[in-house]
């Protein structure tokens, strides 16, 4: 369950623009906004349940509408990301980022895995 | 009206962290600031007093930073509970200070609709203004005024400009409506947030046109240091710099505290008589105050280093940086300094816990941390490898004393990992609380602010751990000298005492472990601090002056204790929790009893598990 989360989406560049995807599955360099924050993967391994984990991270300003930026990402298995969220950097980790869905608008740095 | 002109106006301070509102605090109040806890919880109540150019005096209370008045931690309770004026033992404020960093707003502003909800008069300080003109970010402050309906004030905390427009304005809202409105604020559901973030971006958009100039330092700062090899590297780096200040810096100045209160001892005792008021006063009180003083150094050296990197911006990025790595044996990320700041001494690393918001994080560094090898155990480790292990080169270069210590460190450091992770399973199961971290813009820290925060850390250690300590080291004293020794007896003093007795009564259980009853004696004054186990030894061998001269105990040792009895006691000292210091600051940390006394079980069970195994092995071996 772990493993799927943190796994990138092997996208090609070609077709990054206007994909929708996962915030778990992006990448730095990855940009766009965000167009929807759930609350549904994964129930009770948050430690904090569902919908408490999606009021905290839209209390973060991971709300729809706001632009995004992926800017780092940690050296084992890719795991946590800094992203720039407005004016913003925030880190979180991949598992946490799941049900927050971006509409990419480029990725250049996406990358055949 | 006659009691609201009389008492002291109360006004509190909530934000965001790292909007800069402990630098407003202390520009408000200066030196005039009291830290304690608040009732029944470990979250630290900031407390300072200002007078009015009026002549009216106003309280501030610094709340803890947070995102939302919907409490995820003890501090953020804390402020939620306080704003709302639900907080035992704490009145309501009468008026509230809505502190802003005003080149980051969009956060805030939701966290101030949530704070007109409550209906107290409030005031929002737009601090860093400095940083947002330089950046040519530009806010309409009349309107913004009258959207939220509340007056704006801009400040510039750390040169402390815009502060006495905010007493002012502060001074004008406690005089006129000091009764406040009615509380409209219950948690907000999710889809209430979208609506405050809408109405956030609504409010930024009319009145606040976006920098000109945006900063590009931080990010740049952040492309090198949260590189992912070459962040972790330079990460590394300043690790190793930190803890060799710790000891090298720190060495010299406690030297000299504990050679100060040994000529305090000395000179106590020379001109008292001999009994026990001066017993009391110089190996009770002096040598107790000693034991919390000789910290000090330490603690400050090591503070230093931490409130530099705060300020700067720098924890949250280490914390990023490791949390992958302490995350595989289910720690936080954020554990890695306390841990770290563990080797010099768990005293600080335990009180370096603060930096972790969620409970079972702290508490479970907090319950690994006295597992790091600190510099207490160094005396006790070199006396026993110095006195068993021979001199010798293994493997073409490796030194057989070095590789001893070396495994003793990392023996320490694997069971840390392996107690973290099983506190984990065991206890927590399932609960990873999620990990969402702002990453602040770095910033020039202001040399004094560093001062004043490292001044506060002393106070508090001197405070709080002196309260716990000295009583803990007063009363190890007792148990070693009382009852005195008979006239004409001829073992030494320390066999007649409680601690003595405690001693040849605890022999028998751990004789399985290869102790015999001088070992178990010295292991009860030993709780005082781990290195006075190695003076306690000198006693009962009557060899004199042990701290001084280890070579001549390390020679009766060798003749007295077989190699397995040595490896078993290194063994012991690897787990034992043989340092009430350390178990005091557990208690005020805390705030329960239940932690150290969770901490003493485990520790001591798997001390003695630890040593059972190492001595019968070594036993087998043929070390008996």
């Amino acid at each position: 369950m772990l493993a799927e989360a943190i796994a990138p989406a092997a996208t090609p560049a070609a077709d990054a623009e206007g994909q929708l995807v996962r915030l778990s599955q992006t990448r730095p360099g990855d940009a766009g906004v965000i167009v929807d924050v759930r609350a549904e993967s994964h129930p009770g391994d948050h430690g904090v349940g569902l919908e408490e984990l999606q009021r905290r991270l839209l209390e973060f300003g991971f709300v729809e509408g706001a632009e995004l930026e992926v800017l780092h990402e940690g050296a084992i298995r890719r795991d946590p990301i800094a992203v720039r969220l407005d004016n913003m950097r925030i880190a979180l980790r991949r598992r946490d980022a799941e049900d927050v869905w971006v509409l990419l608008a480029r990725g250049p740095t996406r990358r055949a895995q | 009206m006659s009691e609201t002109l009389t008492r002291p106006a109360r006004v509190a301070l909530v934000g965001n962290p790292n909007s800069g509102k402990t630098a407003l605090f202390n520009a408000l109040t200066g030196s005039r600031q009291k830290v304690a806890n608040y009732a029944g919880v470990t979250v630290e109540r900031k407390e300072g007093h200002l007078t009015t150019a009026g002549g009216r005096a106003i309280s501030v209370l610094d709340l803890p930073g947070t995102y939302s008045l919907r409490a995820r931690s003890p501090d953020e309770a804390v402020t939620r509970d306080a704003v709302l004026g639900k907080l035992a033992g704490e009145q309501a404020p009468d008026v509230l200070v809505a502190v802003a960093d005003a080149t980051n707003l969009r956060l805030v502003l939701r966290l101030i609709l949530e704070l007109k909800a409550v209906g107290r008069p409030m005031v929002l300080a737009l601090n860093m203004f400095d940083i947002a003109q330089r950046q040519g970010l530009r806010i309409d402050l009349e309107g913004l005024q009258r959207e939220l309906g509340c007056p704006i004030v801009t400040t510039v905390a750390t040169r402390r400009r815009g502060i006495a427009e905010l007493v002012a304005e502060v001074d004008t809202l406690a005089r006129t409506d000091m009764a406040g409105g009615q509380n409209r604020w219950r948690e907000p559901t999710a889809a209430e947030i979208r609506e405050a973030h809408r109405e956030a971006q609504r409010l930024l958009k009319a009145y606040v046109r976006p920098p000109e100039r945006p900063d590009t330092f931080t990010g740049k700062i952040d492309g090198v240091l949260l590189h992912p090899v070459g962040g972790l590297a330079i990460l590394l780096g300043l690790l190793f710099v930190m803890f060799q200040a710790v000891f090298s810096w720190a060495t010299p100045p406690a030297d000299a505290i504990e050679a100060a209160f040994g000529a305090l001892g000395g000179l106590a005792a020379d001109n008292l008589p001999d009994g026990w008021l001066q017993s009391f006063l110089v190996d009770g009180l002096i040598a107790g105050l000693g034991a919390v003083m000789v910290f000090l150094p330490q603690i400050l050296v090591l503070f230093f280093f931490i409130i530099l990197l705060e300020d700067f911006g720098y924890m949250a990025r280490a914390a990023f940086l490791m949390d992958r790595i302490m995350g595989g044996a289910g720690l936080h990320g954020r554990a890695f300094i306390p841990l770290l700041s563990s080797f010099a001494c768990a005293i600080p690393g335990i009180m370096a816990t603060r930096v972790i918001d969620n409970k079972r994080d702290r508490l479970t560094t907090i319950l690994v941390a006295p597992l790091m090898t600190c510099s207490a155990r160094i005396p006790v480790y070199t006396l026993i490898i110095a006195a068993f292990i021979p001199n010798q080169t293994v493997g073409g270069f490796l030194n057989l004393q070095g590789l001893v210590m070396f495994g003793l460190y990392a023996a320490g450091i694997f069971s840390a990992l392996l107690v973290s992770f099983l506190t984990r399973r065991i206890f927590w199961r399932g609960a990873v609380e999620p990990f969402l971290m702002e990453l602040p813009t770095y910033k020039v820290p202001s040399a004094e602010s560093v001062f004043r925060n490292l001044l506060l850390r002393a106070r508090i250690f001197m405070s709080r751990a002196g309260r716990i300590i000295l009583p803990l080291n007063i009363i190890v004293w007792f148990l070693s000298v009382f009852p005195a020794p008979p006239p004409g007896a001829t073992a030494p003093a320390i066999d007649y005492s409680l601690a003595g007795r405690l001693g040849h009564a605890l022999a028998p259980l751990l004789a399985p472990i290869g102790f015999n009853w001088q070992m178990t004696v010295a292991l009860i004054p030993g709780f005082a601090a781990r290195e006075v186990a190695v003076a306690a030894l000198g006693t009962v061998y009557a060899v004199g002056n042990a701290e001084a001269d280890p070579g001549a105990l390390a020679t009766t040792l060798s003749q007295h204790w077989s190699l397995a009895t040595a490896l078993s006691f290194l063994a012991w000292y690897v787990f034992a929790p043989q340092c009430v210091s350390t178990l005091g600051v557990v208690k005020r940390e805390t705030n329960s009893w239940l932690w150290p006394a969770v901490m003493f079980v485990y520790m001591t069970s798997a001390a003695y598990l630890a040593s059972f195994i190492v001595y019968r092995v070594a036993v087998a071996l043929g070390g008996g």
